[in-house]
């Protein structure tokens, strides 16, 4: 088959008729139910956990039970699994109440009480700033602003609040002991990383614990490093009582205590001289709740994206996490990009307004291109299309033919997201190996990569057959299982397809020459390009080995009455390389838009004396069938070299730069800025009001 | 207490409280996990089955509510000719993507039909307003509506 042909998803017909089992629907023999006991207070001191008498049936399981170390393996180990003497946040897990039957352990988890002795919390970042509580910190910059000559400054600061991944499936995880082997099945994106979490805290080899997939329904991040946690509560269970136990949240545990999206407060001043931006400096500060997690990873992909599509002469760039009591914050969908973008995208929309310059001409002035020197003076070895794409913007949305209509605004943004992990963490770090196997007729793809949704077997299944010129009814996708495939890394930063379908396409190259013998297993080792050169400690180099890039336009209509904001139209151009499947390709811009309209203009999650505000359904609101502008997508053919047929970057880049579009477009409609999203209908009658 | 009720087109008994949900019911006693536990409050619309040819949020219905009633899983639709068509337009247009709300999605498709001959856009962003899906921004899946309007689909 060519890679150009169209295809139908091959995991689907098993979701539609419902008989595909996710983890809640899988079946154990003798299974145990677990529920997780939590704190009530965001910080203290537990001064002792009064149980009410032990009953039959019921099992505790807590720090006690784990057998050599209490702590959860990330960048750092900074999380316990269970809470021991302390607390750091509202819901923090303390132990888990394990039996067969449900309304036996929720009756006996509300007869215990927990006695602590309360600390004062940490629930702002300025609060966390002024007791010296930063994380992390980086600081990078290009030219100076020592002498620098400007005419005037423009200055404005950018808040963003929390966005709950809202995965329909709910997080969940099952651990069991199988021939002597802790063994656990889950909804993950990262099998391996989790495995490693197994390894370092039940010291374990690599035979001694197994970690396999589930049906996962639904990640975006949120499955990214937070199972790991859940996978070694249920494995130190499962060691305790030899049964199976399964643990999955309901939908209040899932939204108020589990990882999400990063708040932040991003600073920017422009110096302007002639009409011009001579220099921009941008701070951005991130609340990354108690404990590091991978806090600092996601501010390295919103400071290293800072500058955007744009080379200005001088900037500065300056990121923080903070430590507070608030939930613990993670892995979401674009990965710090999402805040870093809306801020300097808005920024660039009001500057052009206040210029009163076109803000897509304005942006022509400053785009990158290849040769030129990144944020953090590497080199973009790449072509880049940014004036085509602006051209086509304004093809696409009929810029140039509207007509002057009342309370209708339109906003726009220009967004790079760079594939795969930053700097050189895919040759340091993640070392990905992928393993492709002939068995007589059929090629088996082994690797640690899942499907959640995205159409990863599909999209990697056709870039086999491509290759190989087979039927792709011959690829075979083995379900990720620690002691069947190799450790092709996490499903997470874009590079499925791009980096591991690379990995696949190289080895389906090598398998060609030898598809008349039976079997074959060839290895593939991911190998750093020579043009990728970096320094983590200076984060100097290059950041990316490539960048995909958007051109989004928002049409907003803004009620003058209810100040609600109707999205009618997103217009958006792409520049992935090549789209492996248009369809696939389609399904995440529809998609990564949706999630991003949520995060501009309608899910409002706070957080009160750190608790989570918004953890149902009906008062966290996610865009519905009826929220569903006309999506207008089309994209350009750029391919890249190291990508398989010239594949970049998807999935992430089609969130990030909807929010910044449509605020802009809202401000656009009312003639007023707004500083923060969602732009909720409150908002609006504040900006309007104001003076 | 004994409940009676029709499941799937079986007349089926169980022992069961009458404040049980119809949900659990269903996967837990059946094992007919096609019918998902989305949010528990009737909001999201994974949990949706037939009761009495009504669609329901079956985590708002308590047992005592599904007494004598017949109600129809995403197990037995699958195996009627009206749901194979849905199918393939689902599967055509690329309205799935991690599959969670997808039967309760298909069903409340099915239901759309039973409302209007030929939804409009606007009927089927109104009829499935009650399902939310985190994946596919819902394009396709009107997308496969439009396709079983154009393909003449009629609900019987």
């Amino acid at each position: 088959m060519k890679i150009t042909d169209h295809v139908k998803r091959l995991d689907v017909k098993e979701k539609i008729n419902g008989s595909l089992r996710y983890i809640e629907d899988m079946r154990f023999d003798d299974l145990h139910y677990a529920r997780t006991l939590r704190s009530t207070i965001p910080k203290g001191k537990i001064i002792s956990i009064e149980y009410p008498p032990p009953e039959k049936g019921i099992t505790i399981v807590d720090a006690s039970d784990v057998c050599h170390k209490n702590e959860v393996a990330m960048i750092l180990k900074d999380m316990p699994i269970f809470a021991e003497d302390t607390v750091n946040y509202i819901g923090e897990p303390i132990s888990l109440i394990v039996g067969k039957d449900k309304n036996q352990i929720i009756s006996f988890i509300n007869k215990i009480k927990v006695n602590y002795e309360i600390f004062e919390p940490t629930l702002t970042m300025e609060d966390s700033q002024s007791k010296g509580d930063i994380l992390t910190e980086h600081t990078f910059s290009l030219g100076s602003f020592e002498n620098l000559e400007y005419d005037e400054r423009f200055e404005r600061t950018y808040e963003t609040g929390y966005q709950e991944q809202l995965y329909m499936e709910k997080q969940g995880v099952v651990g069991a002991m199988e021939d002597g082997v802790v063994t656990v099945y889950g909804s993950m994106q990262c099998p391996y990383y989790v495995l490693n979490a197994l390894k370092y805290a039940l010291n374990k080899e690599a035979h001694e614990v197994r970690v396999i997939q589930a049906p996962t329904g639904g990640a975006f991040g949120g499955k990214e490093e937070y199972p790991s946690l859940l996978a070694l509560q249920v494995a130190v269970a499962t060691m305790k009582l030899n049964k199976p136990v399964r643990l999955v949240f309901d939908r209040r545990e899932d939204m108020a205590f589990t990882t999400k999206r990063h708040p932040s407060k991003s600073y920017i001043k422009t110096y302007i001289k002639d009409k011009k931006i001579v220099g921009m400096d941008y701070e951005i500060h991130l609340d990354a709740g108690p404990y590091l997690g991978l806090s600092d990873v996601v501010l390295q992909r919103a400071i290293f994206t800072m500058n955007g599509c744009y080379g200005f002469e001088n900037s500065r760039v300056n990121g923080k996490t903070f430590k507070t009591n608030n939930v613990f914050t993670g892995a979401f969908r674009g990965f710090g990009a999402p805040q870093s973008m809306y801020a300097l995208e808005l920024h660039m929309n009001q500057l052009a307004n206040y210029l009163n310059v076109d803000p897509i001409e304005f942006r022509k002035d400053y785009f990158v291109h290849k040769g030129e020197t990144t944020s953090t003076g590497g080199i973009f070895n790449e072509d880049i299309y940014l004036e085509e794409m602006a051209d086509a913007l304004i093809a696409l949305s009929q810029m140039h033919h509207r007509k002057e209509e009342k309370h209708i605004g339109y906003g726009v943004s220009f967004i790079p997201h760079g594939g795969g992990f930053t700097g050189d963490g895919e040759a340091v770090h993640i070392k990905a190996e992928v393993h492709l196997k002939k068995v007589k007729e059929n090629i088996y793809i082994l690797i640690s990569n899942v499907e959640m949704g995205q159409g990863a077997i599909t999209a990697l299944s056709k870039i086999v057959a491509s290759v190989l010129d087979i039927d792709i009814e011959r690829v075979l996708y083995a379900i990720p299982d620690t002691f069947k495939v190799p450790d092709s890394g996490p499903t997470v930063a874009s590079r499925t397809t791009m980096v591991v379908g690379g990995l696949l396409a190289k080895a389906a190259e090598k398998m060609k020459a030898r598809m008349d013998e039976e079997e074959v297993l060839i290895v593939e080792h991911f190998k750093q390009p020579d043009y990728v050169v970096w320094n983590q400690e200076k984060l100097h180099g290059n950041a990316y080995m490539a960048y995909s890039w958007s051109a989004i336009m928002a049409r907003v209509h803004v009620d003058p009455v209810t100040y609600e904001v109707t999205c009618t139209d997103i217009y958006g151009v792409y520049d992935v390389g090549i789209p492996i499947d248009e369809k696939l390709l389609l399904g995440q811009i529809h998609g990564g838009v949706i999630q991003g309209l949520g995060y501009g203009m309608l899910e409002r999650m706070t957080s009160e004396g750190g608790q989570i505000q918004h953890h149902s359904f009906s008062n966290y609101v996610i865009p519905t069938t009826e929220d569903i502008p006309n999506i207008h997508a089309k994209w350009i053919e750029n391919r890249f070299v190291d990508g398989p047929f010239g594949a970049k970057s998807v999935g992430e880049l089609t969130l990030v730069g909807v929010a910044p579009a449509i605020a802009s477009a809202i401000e656009d409609a009312i003639k007023k800025e707004i500083h923060s999203i969602p732009v909720t209908p409150e908002k609006i009658l504040e900006a309007i009001h104001e003076n | 207490m004994k409940i009676d009720f029709i499941l799937n087109g079986n007349a089926v008994s169980i022992e069961s409280t009458y404040t049980r949900r119809l949900l659990d019911v269903i996967r837990e006693d059946f094992d007919l996990t096609g019918t998902k536990e989305g949010c528990a409050e009737g909001e999201c619309g994974a949990c949706l089955v037939f009761m009495d040819d009504l669609l329901v949020n079956s985590c708002m219905v308590p047992m005592a509510n599904a007494v004598g009633k017949s109600v129809v899983t995403i197990e037995s639709f699958a195996q009627t000719e009206a749901y194979k068509s849905i199918e393939n337009a689902f599967m055509s247009s690329g309205a799935v993507q991690c599959g969670y709300c997808t039967p309760g999605m298909v069903m409340a498709v099915y239901e759309l039909f039973k409302k209007y001959d030929a939804p409009t856009l606007q009927q089927v962003k109104e009829g499935l307003s009650g399902n939310l899906c985190r994946c596919t921004g819902y394009q396709m899946i009107f997308e496969a509506v439009a396709m079983l309007v154009k393909e003449g689909y009629r609900y019987d």
